[in-house]
């Protein structure tokens, strides 16, 4: 009896001691791991449930500790952290289809840890298909329809009908009153790579500017930010010199690289502006801060301007100082706009079904969404037609 | 004393560049000229150090001396073979964009320039889509009446605050994609609301525009900063 008395009043002692101490430190359960899903491979999820110790507010957790091993023997290594309550970790490993074992240990103050089971063994490896953007597919699905069945529709011979663009319809003009005053024409086509959407729309219209200038004999300058827009420029404005029968006409130098500098390009381009004084200028492409330089200069020396970009930054510069401005959508709907090719054609009139279907889109949204506040609708219906548009 | 005169050379410079405000003159076209030729070769050092050595001659062992870029590669996978092979087909495309120098075979250039275009083409969809299209859409999804609770209760003002917003965002979008709508003339109730479109449009730009120049102010103030505090010493 004496015994067994004992035995209780030293329990309740290391109990007492315990909790002076703070709580008892478990380590976390069921601990897993398992392949990253839907990416391109090197990448475990460790999963865990919390600690019996980590209750909200107190203190005895204070964050998780994630420890890799390749074999389930060890040697463990601490491969990251994780912050209290939490039950996930995404472990970036070195390399695919190699077995990894894991353990987590939950951190107390004071150094104290309580390490889990060993885990495992758990493989990473890359998916072809990312399933969380199907989405994504369906959408460009819609839109590479549409277009290809207007392209088609184009080249059976359908007329397509495209409105009026006011800043293209001057494009002429433009060109037409440089050959009349016997000035050149300058062409800037933006100040980002060939890697930029509006850079590729620029070199478009460039084409056509070129096709006129060579058929009115008009002088064009082209100055470059990059080596391969320079380059692109140079292939494009060749092929309509051929195109309007006049080979010998094309001047390789016309078409130059300047500096990639923002404001030594924006220098040297106001230079040429006030030494040349060219009766047509076109701003076509992405622009920043030197922008308005261009404008003003161009404004300053009496010569039409033609401006268009996607950069919202700029573009209220290029509406006060230029004569016309395509805004946005309107910059690459350009090329079609002037070639009338039907492949072009196709394309812009394929792009406005994606239009319609986003204002479908929107339309629906938000009227669905009213009739929620309302009460005449659920609002995880809501939720779940929001989340089609989810990018992850 | 060599800082005296590399802040003598600035100050003249941008002088220099300034005197433009007044007229196209030889100091400026001398300042230009500088601006120019210094710019140009510093962005083909830039270059050369900063893209062709590490991911390019490094990669694909041309080069003996790693440089830190392929070095924390290298430290992270263990290995340098897994990206070479990628390399060597930049490598090649690269060579042949140069063949452009030989006029006899220079159609080739034309050969990486179709990749170049072509593969951002298709690059540039899925990404423009997914941001400027998708998110757009989910973003837009709003009530155009929203209830504003306050401690609880209904709060009236900031429902019809809130109601406002929501719709003023809503017509935006949709009278904006109307205006860009390319296939259909703006004539009747449609072109009323393309011109709804554009003049929410010219609003924001507005706004930007004096967002942009304020920015533009305080360059100007840094540099005339520069030249009365760090050249002339006329400020304390």
């Amino acid at each position: 009896m004496k015994v067994k008395t004992g035995v209780l009043g030293i329990g309740l002692i290391l109990l007492l001691a315990a909790g002076a101490v703070g709580q008892w430190l478990l380590p976390p359960l069921e601990v897993g791991a398992k392949d990253a899903p839907n990416d391109a491979g090197k990448s475990l999820l460790v999963l865990w449930k919390l600690s019996p110790s980590d209750t909200k507010g107190d203190k005895a957790v204070e964050g998780y500790q994630i420890l890799r091993a390749r074999s389930a023997e060890g040697p463990f290594e601490p491969v990251g952290t994780a912050a209290k309550g939490d039950t996930l970790f995404t472990d970036h490993v070195p390399q695919n289809g190699t077995d990894y074992y894991y353990k987590v240990r939950a951190l107390g103050p004071e150094g104290v840890f309580a390490e889990s089971e060993t885990s495992g063994p758990a493989q990473s490896k890359a998916q072809w298909f990312n399933t969380e953007r199907v989405n994504a597919l369906l959408a460009v699905v819609i839109l590479v329809s549409s277009i290809l069945y207007f392209v088609y529709k184009a080249q059976s011979g359908r007329e397509l009908y495209i409105r009026k663009i006011a800043g293209l319809e001057e494009v002429d003009n433009a060109v037409g009153r440089a050959t009349e005053m016997g000035k050149k024409i300058v062409f800037c086509p933006g100040r980002l790579d060939m890697d930029n959407v509006q850079t590729i729309a620029a070199v478009l219209i460039l084409g056509r500017v070129a096709k006129l200038a060579a058929e009115y004999d008009t002088k064009l300058e082209v100055p470059n930010v990059y080596s391969m827009v320079m380059v692109s420029c140079r292939e494009v404005v060749k092929e309509a010199f051929l195109k309007a029968g006049k080979p010998d006409a094309y001047r390789e130098d016309d078409i130059h690289y300047i500096t990639q500098d923002q404001f030594g390009y924006a220098a040297a381009v106001d230079g040429i502006m006030m030494r040349d004084k060219p009766a047509a200028v076109f701003y076509q492409g992405a622009f920043f801060a030197e922008s308005l330089l261009f404008a003003e200069t161009g404004n300053s020396i009496g010569a039409i301007q033609i401006a268009g970009t996607a950069q919202p930054a700029q573009l209220p510069f290029f509406v006060v100082a230029c004569d016309y401005t395509l805004i946005g959508e309107e910059l690459f709907a350009a090329s079609a706009y002037l070639s009338k090719e039907p492949r072009l054609l196709g394309s812009l009139k394929g792009q406005d079904v994606g239009k319609v279907f986003t204002m479908a889109a929107i339309s629906l949204g938000v009227l669905l969404a009213t009739l929620q506040t309302l009460g005449l609708f659920p609002r995880e219906w809501v939720a779940a037609f929001a989340n089609l548009f989810l990018v992850r | 004393m060599p800082g005296m005169v590399s802040l003598t050379l600035a100050g003249f410079l941008t002088l220099g560049i300034m005197s433009f405000v007044y007229k196209d003159n030889p100091i400026y076209k001398f300042c230009e000229s500088i601006f120019i030729g210094v710019s140009a070769g510093y962005y083909f050092v830039l270059i050369f150090y900063q893209s062709l050595l590490p991911q390019l001659t490094d990669k694909i062992g041309l080069t003996g001396a790693l440089t830190d870029s392929a070095l924390a590669y290298y430290r992270q996978s263990g290995s340098l073979a897994s990206v070479q092979w990628f390399n060597l087909i930049a490598a090649v495309l690269g060579m042949m964009m140069l063949m452009r120098l030989l006029p006899k075979i220079g159609w080739i250039s034309r050969w990486p320039l179709a990749f170049v275009i072509g593969s951002i083409a298709g690059l540039k969809l899925i990404g423009e889509l997914q941001t400027n299209i998708m998110t757009q859409i989910q973003k837009s999804i709003l009530p155009l009446w929203a209830p504003q609770y306050v401690d609880g209760s209904l709060s009236l003002a900031a429902s019809i605050g809130q109601s406002l917003t929501n719709i003023v965002l809503v017509g935006g979008i949709l009278t904006g994609v109307i205006y860009f709508f390319f296939s259909k003339e703006h004539k009747g109730v449609f072109g009323g609301a393309a011109r709804v479109g554009i003049w929410f449009l010219m609003v924001t730009f507005g706004a930007a525009f004096g967002l942009t120049v304020m920015s533009r102010m305080s360059l100007l103030i840094a540099r005339i900063d520069f030249l009365l505090r760090d050249w002339l010493h006329l400020l304390g």
